[in-house]
């Protein structure tokens, strides 16, 4: 079982995140692996974690990013959870990409595994990076393989060549299925990630990134980055701080003051 | 916004589906679209008679509904794979070509945004997720407004390809009838699908939607109960039916197994009119979800609660105290109203 697990570098939620010329602001000093990430992380390795001994050993997860050289935080962050492998796709060609330029990326960087190191039977991702929310990169990272996508999964199961998830949806609650190699992505809801061991710890730090560029992966430069781009950020402003707050303590009256709060600004 | 005329003669796809009822969300993308050009719908089945009246009233000349060949459809699990991603996707492209479109607009519902995302790659269109505000340049260029950062920041960004395709969130525009109904006329679009990629849908059950209150996603008014509910939901459910809300949870709270659907980042993202959250300390995680309410409204018991610094009005105080008292008042209030 070769698995990839594609991470992403975001600023830390708990830290003010900002932008900077219209682009999210990757300040190292607040920049860490994407939360959601672990899940994946963590899918992938409960999988080869049930594996027998013999195939897990001709097993393998790969953490993958795309990200300039500060990404390597998220990448040693799943040295530490325990993936086998990590590489970082990094070109200035990169910067600025869409959607679409993000996943040829990282579908480039699965197709570069795979002429490496053989076939790769699963690509799994978070499921949303939380700098943008977007929750999309993993279809159409399966879009660019031609492989199927289920995500969001709530509940996985990897059994004779079959990858079969459970997902809640906004409609419905849904069982689907779809023969390996296939791309994943998992819920927050589907499993709590390992705490690293100081073992894992330890040898993280001095484990080793491989670095890739475009042109290493045969990315076409015009085809990703600002030059591919079908959207083009104009604008980016804090929003004005809210007004102070009004505080009410609840001597006995607190309902009663709510209640005139919301009928004197019509807001029932 | 939405009673200026376009400048150019746009068509404008909005996705409808399920296809058995027109939502909030749904007639908000219909006034939006028509800012921008003339609008038309696309469903994967057939729309009840009550759902082309109101579509008609929205301005809908055409519904374009999917023709999907039975024996993919069979091979993908039957007629729950109806609303997979990729079906949804290939229905939108196809309807993009037989019309020309310009503009597609879609919820924003994980599945639609995957859909919207898929249709986009194969038409080479530019992408834009949770549009909070949809308008045009002195260009004529599509432009979309985002609130990001947990509502803390604006940003703008223009479609600069030929095709714009859109989620959109809720609110995102008070929803306003067209000037003049018209007769709306289900047109049949053949979907060439060339499959799902083996996904196969092997169980699909569609949830129930509380009767008599609006859904989480589409509420003007939000109520939701955190960890200070000790589990018990019943003030958070008693308020939210005084002031008509509907009703959330904090991920914490889902956690516990106290109620099924929570705000947050990752869960539901809502921005309504008014929040009020109950017993919520306001992590960032739900902050995520709800920051881009218009008031925020909080009651806690602990006055250090990290929701207090993002509020317009807040109670420090006990939520089984407050919250039914509150109701009460303004159970009076409609009362004395005579409403």
């Amino acid at each position: 079982m070769r698995i990839v697990v594609a991470v992403k570098y975001v600023p830390d939620i708990n830290a003010e995140r900002r932008f900077v010329d219209c682009r999210v602001d990757r300040d190292p000093g607040v920049g860490t692996l994407n939360e959601l990430d672990e899940n994946a992380l963590e899918a992938a390795l409960r999988i080869l974690d049930a594996l027998p001994e013999d195939e897990r050993e001709a097993s393998e997860v790969v953490a993958l990013t795309v990200a300039p050289t500060d990404g390597d935080v998220a990448l040693r962050k799943s040295f530490q959870m325990g993936v086998d492998r990590a590489v970082r796709v990094t070109d200035d060609a990169l910067a600025g990409s869409d959607y679409f330029g993000t996943a040829a990326a990282l579908a480039a960087g699965v197709r570069r595994l795979e002429a490496d190191g053989g076939p790769v039977d699963l690509v799994i991702t978070g499921m949303a990076a939380l700098d943008g929310l977007g929750s999309v990169v993993p279809a159409l990272v399966a879009a660019e393989l031609g492989r199927p996508a289920l995500t969001l999964a709530k509940k996985v199961d990897v059994a004779d060549g079959t990858l079969t998830v459970t997902r809640e949806t906004d409609e419905a609650t849904e069982t689907l299925a779809a023969p390996l190699p296939a791309v994943l992505s998992v819920a927050d809801t589907a499993n709590t990630p390992r705490m690293p061991n100081f073992k894992l710890i330890m040898a993280a730090r001095t484990k080793q990134i491989e670095a890739w560029s475009a042109a290493d992966l045969g990315l076409d430069a015009a085809a990703v980055g600002t030059a591919g781009a079908r959207t083009e950020a104009v604008s980016a402003a804090p929003r004005p701080p809210r007004p102070e707050v009004e505080l009410v303590v609840d001597k006995g009256e607190g309902g009663t003051a709510l209640a005139e709060y919301l009928i004197r600004n019509e807001l029932v | 916004m939405p009673t200026t005329e376009p400048t150019r003669n746009r068509t404008v796809l909005v996705l409808l589906d399920p296809a058995t009822e027109v939502r909030s969300s749904t007639l908000e993308l219909l006034t939006l679209g028509r800012a921008l050009g003339r609008v038309e719908a696309v469903t994967l089945e057939a729309p009840t008679v009550e759902v082309l009246a109101q579509l008609g009233a929205y301005g809908v000349e055409t519904v374009h509904q999917a023709e999907i060949p039975t024996d993919a459809l069979a091979a993908a699990g039957g007629d729950g794979a109806r609303h997979l991603p990729s079906v949804v996707a290939a229905t939108l492209a196809a309807a993009v070509r037989r019309t020309d479109a310009d503009v597609v607009l879609a919820p924003a519902t994980f599945g639609a945004k995957e859909a919207a995302a898929l249709a986009a790659h194969e038409l080479g269109a530019g992408l834009v997720i949770d549009a909070a505000a949809v308008e045009e340049d002195e260009v004529g260029r599509v432009v979309a407004g985002k609130r990001v950062f947990a509502g803390a920041w604006d940003t703008r960004c223009v479609v600069t390809a030929d095709v714009a395709v859109l989620t959109v969130r809720s609110n995102a525009v008070v929803p306003e009838a067209a000037a003049a109904s018209v007769a709306t006329e289900v047109d049949p679009l053949p979907v060439a699908l060339a499959g799902t990629a083996g996904v196969v849908v092997t169980s699909r059950e569609v949830k129930e939607r509380a009767p008599g209150r609006p859904t989480l996603e589409e509420a003007a008014v939000v109520v939701a109960g955190g960890r200070g509910t000790g589990g018990d939901f019943g003030p958070v459910e008693e308020f939210a039916d005084a002031v008509g809300a509907a009703v959330g949870a904090s991920r914490d709270a889902v956690f516990e197994g106290w109620f099924d659907r929570y705000i947050g980042q990752t869960g539901v993202t809502v921005a309504p009119r008014l929040y009020v959250g109950a017993g919520i300390s306001g992590a960032p995680h739900h902050r995520g979800g709800m920051q881009a309410a218009q008031v925020i409204v909080a009651v806690n018991s602990d006055p250090e609660a990290p929701i207090f610094e993002i509020c317009d009005f807040a109670v420090v105080g006990d939520l089984a105290d407050v919250l039914p008292q509150a109701a009460a008042a303004l159970r009076a209030h409609r009362e004395g109203a005579g409403a």
